[in-house]
């Protein structure tokens, strides 16, 4: 079936089947970013921007995505940099195999919640899971990208 | 300096923050066929027939594989030294299968749905086997986990499979029997830690290819590709010069990487194709059939005199490796060897004990292995002692604990596998480490307990560690540094990023020895062809002995330019100063840069390619220290734990990069939080696995930890790189025994089990009321 929707501010008209989710429809066309970590919804890193919100893409159907805005860090390159010169003076990085899915957290979060607390900052990005880092130089790096770019 | 100890972003970080290919599966050739493995449903069995007509004549399906179309070559999959002290207990596919989710068969296709479809159609007839799934039952037990031929030890390590046992091991040193009888009182006490899974968060993944050369080219999320290449060779008599191993950019391995997981099979698709193919390992395989961290069960005895002195630690150690035997041995022996010796003034010891198969997922390297285990228990018992002495386990540690420029017996006497190395601590922190980290969590306020103003109870408890800077005369790392024209450098190394950081660390090494900026320095790590040789990503070895190896290089490449520059000035090298940019003649003042050098040595006058290779083995391993307390608030009547901050002072030489060794300690400290607090591998009766997913298995998240303090101490380790020491795993091996400490000086419940679940809180308070009532 053909899909219509939008990745990355560009329209596209996508061949779906029925049981395709998001996660493998993006890999298929090359938007590597969007990974794969766990099979049940539950470890963060596929995270994409569904009309601006962060949504497991490994749990969508391509095909209900009909009209639907898609973004990944690929489309997102400038806020990207801007948060990355926080989060890399941190050292918060690491294998970085989640960094996209919780970049892209991040950007939603700066867009969603006025002067969020470290505890808002923890409960918004608490699906986000990362066996590397221990969480607290991300949280330093989230606050400071916030104080900057807000 | 310019580039060490500076802070420095990661090479690589933003690129991979913007989503550039970078890991084992973007790197795939599209066309790969997709492999799926058929896995055991029994926890012990023998496949008495296996019928893969109906599958392979599914529309879509290339290839099935079970144990008779592979060859019957036993091998170890643990990437270690080689002879390797793993027992060669494992075939690539086998008659038996040994847990739950063990390979029966494998399937290649064109896509997933056909190579899935495809697992159903196997027929198999199992003769199932009683199984041993309690390791304290295991030895001599009716069933034998490894009953076949064909097995065997590389070297003595006390394998006897017939009694399921692995590996055993025995030393002691001093009068055991005099040293418990000079003390005046003796603790002994038995610890139970779990499996513990590494949920890195990139699954395991390879994909392999035939190149234009006929060559196999594998590409795989591992911390060994330079074992991989040897073991698949030597498994699948492949000649070695036909394959190429290339370890990209990994998403975590903690050790659960240190092994082949998938190798195997990509390269027998591949080679019986001629086809390029993938196997991308689903979050139920990781848990199931890669590895946890090995089970032990640890009895520990300790003496002292009532003056505080340690005469003696005593201890038995069972140890669980499930399956097969990868690393059976070596994380048994690491703790001891990397524990003991932080009380290094006891008159006697002993280490002994075995490690058993049992029908269980497979225990393997895990951060920390074997050390974290051994600290839970050692420290546990220091602070139980203490209690019984009636001593302050503070001042108990400051009296018996390491110091620099002192030794212990244990590093002569034992290594990994094998014996070990003399060695005195250079540089040993402790003291700092112990007495900066009870300012920092405010130790004399909140010892042993307040009270918060919504009725917990807090308080503290802590524990001190050590680990190792690889393994000597054995972890060997090499290095080539290339110069360009223009005047920038390629670094190639062996070694093994996995997310540690290592290519950023091992250029700001080379940066700083060569005097120019980090930009100066492309690296690029871990390709059989085309960089030199490394051990691989484990043993904390990377900093310290791959980095010795880069500093080698970047010399030697000094002594070339300055060759260089003697040439166009007319003078020996001697007389010449070069500060990383200029070369300037003592004599005249004349100078020349280094860009310019570069072009005349590239384009016009002696024209020749500069490169320097230097490798290096460690002839010690001078362990990192640290202390670690912990601050935590308990409900006593649900049990349930907050942890208001974690204090890590840790000593591990110069940190190349200070946020990095941060962030290593920090990522450690979590792991070793989660293992502490509630992490498990659970399973039911029949041996499979409960705990196969995230949602049963629980990995701490932000909303967990709010506070973690680190420091390091100023050090400077003469013998390894601008005086750094290892920092990948030292951070891991505290908390349980902290928390440990902490719940003891809050509830006065010494919880042995770990993890310390809420359950097990509560209970504990009930058996303490109980005891009070009777």
């Amino acid at each position: 079936m053909k899909v219509n929707l939008t990745i990355n501010k560009r329209p596209r008209t996508i061949d779906a089947e029925p049981g395709d989710y998001l996660l493998d429809t993006l890999r298929r066309h090359n938007f590597l970013s969007v990974k794969r970590g766990c099979d049940a919804a539950s470890c963060g890193v596929c995270t994409v921007l569904i009309d601006g919100k962060p949504t497991l893409s490994c749990s969508v159907l391509t095909a209900r995505l009909e009209n639907k805005e898609i973004t990944t860090v690929e489309g997102e390159r400038d806020e990207i940099e801007k948060f990355y010169a926080h989060f890399g003076d941190e050292g918060a990085d690491q294998c970085g195999f989640c960094n996209p899915g919780l970049a892209l957290t991040v950007i939603s979060l700066k867009r969603t919640i006025q002067n969020p607390s470290d505890d808002d900052i923890r409960e918004y990005i608490v699906a986000n899971l990362c066996r590397c880092s221990g969480y607290v130089a991300q949280v330093r790096a989230i606050r400071r990208y916030l104080e900057e770019t807000s | 300096m310019k580039t060490v100890n500076q802070k420095h972003q990661s090479v690589d970080g933003k690129g991979i923050m913007l989503g550039r290919p970078a890991y084992t599966d973007d790197l795939a050739d599209p066309s790969s066929l997709i492999i799926k493995v058929l896995r055991s449903p029994h926890a012990f069995a023998r496949i008495k027939s296996i019928d893969t007509k109906k599958a392979e004549k599914l529309p879509g399906v290339e290839l099935v594989l079970t144990h008779h179309d592979v060859p019957r070559v036993s091998f170890t999959r643990a990437g270690q030294g080689y002879p390797e002290p793993s027992p060669h207990d494992k075939f690539v596919l086998d008659e038996y299968v040994r847990y739950v989710g063990d390979e029966v068969a494998v399937v290649a296709a064109i896509d997933e749905s056909v190579a899935e479809a495809a697992l159903d159609l196997i027929d198999v007839d199992y003769e199932v086997i009683d199984p041993v799934l309690d390791f304290e039952e295991a030895i001599d037990h009716q069933s034998v986990v490894h009953p076949e031929e064909g097995i065997h030890e590389m070297f003595p390590i006390g394998f006897e499979p017939k009694r399921n046992i692995a590996a055993s091991y025995a030393m002691d040193f001093g009068d055991l029997d005099n040293a418990f009888k000079a003390s005046d009182v003796v603790v002994e006490e038995t610890f139970h830690t779990q499996a513990q899974a590494h949920v890195m968060m990139e699954p395991h993944a390879v994909n392999a290819r035939l190149d234009f050369q006929d060559r196999l080219l594998i590409i795989s999320a591992t911390q060994t590709p330079f074992h991989v290449r040897r073991i698949l060779s030597q498994t699948l008599d492949i000649p070695i010069e036909k394959i190429r191993v290339i370890k990209p950019r990994v998403g975590g391995g903690f050790g659960g990487k240190q092994a082949l997981h998938g190798e195997m099979f990509a390269a027998l698709v591949t080679m019986k194709t001629g086809k390029p193919s993938k196997l991308v390992y689903t979050r139920q395989e990781v848990f199931e059939s890669t590895y946890t961290r090995h089970p032990m069960t640890l009895k520990v005895k300790l003496g002292a005199t009532k003056d505080g002195r340690l005469n003696v630690i005593d201890w038995h150690v069972l140890s669980n490796t499930g399956a097969y035997g990868e690393h059976a041995l070596t994380v048994f022996m690491v703790a001891g060897s990397k524990v003991m010796p932080l009380y290094n003034k006891v008159d006697a010891g002993r280490f002994h004990g075995e490690v058993v198969y049992t029908n269980t997922t497979p225990a393997g390297a895990y951060r920390g292995y074997g050390a974290i285990q051994g600290n839970f228990a050692l420290e546990s018992a220091i602070d139980m002692l203490c209690v019984k002495l009636g001593m302050d386990p503070i001042a108990f540690r400051q009296k018996n604990m390491m110091r620099e420029g002192e030794t212990s017996p244990i590093f002569e006497i034992m290594g990994e596998g094998t014996a070990g190395t003399a060695m005195t601590m250079e540089t040993c922190k402790l003291d700092y480490c112990l007495t900066r980290g009870l300012e920092l969590i405010d130790w004399n306020n909140k010892y042993p307990r307040t009270t918060t103003e919504d009725g917990k109870i807090r308080s503290v408890g802590m524990a001190l560690a050590m680990q190792g800077s690889g393994i000597p005369y054995i972890d060997m790392g090499a290095a080539t540094i290339k110069l360009n024209d223009a005047g920038f450098y390629n670094l190639t190394v062996g070694a093994t990023e996995i997310g540690q950081g290592s290519d950023t660390v091992l250029s700001q090494i080379a940066a700083e020895a060569l005097g120019v900026p980090l930009n100066k320095v492309i690296v690029y790590s871990s390709d059989t062809d085309l960089t030199p040789f490394d051990t691989g990503a484990y043993a904390s070895s990377t900093t310290y002995v791959s980095g010795n190896a880069v500093y080698k290089a970047a010399m030697k490449m000094r002594e070339m330019l300055l060759d260089e520059a003697a040439v166009v000035f007319g003078v020996e090298g001697d007389d010449i100063d070069f500060d990383g940019a200029t070369f300037k003649n003592k004599a005249d003042g004349k100078t020349i840069s280094l860009e310019q050098l570069a072009n005349r040595i590239t384009y016009n006058e002696d024209q020749k390619q500069l490169t320097a290779t230097s490798s290096y083995v460690g002839t010690k391993s001078p362990p990192p220290f640290m202390a670690g307390f912990i601050d935590i608030a308990v409900d006593k009547d649900t049990g349930e734990i907050d942890i208001l901050d974690y204090v890590s002072v840790v000593d591990c030489g110069v940190p190349i990069n200070p946020k990095l060794a941060q962030g290593q300690v920090e990522g450690g400290i979590v792991q070793g939080l989660g293992m502490a607090c509630f992490e498990e591998v659970k399973r039911g009766k029949n041996g499979a696995l409960i705990s196969h997913d995230l949602l049963n298995y629980k990995i701490p998240t932000n909303v967990d930890i709010k506070k973690l303090t680190t420091e390091f101490a100023e050090s400077h380790e003469a013998s390894g790189p601008f005086g750094a020491k290892s920092v990948g795993e030292i951070g891991i091996d505290t908390p349980p025994a902290a928390l440990a400490n902490a719940l003891y000086n809050a509830l006065g419940i010494r919880l042995t089990s770990l993890p310390f679940t809420a359950e097990k809180i509560i209970r504990a308070l009930h058996d303490k009321e109980g005891e009070k009532t009777t």
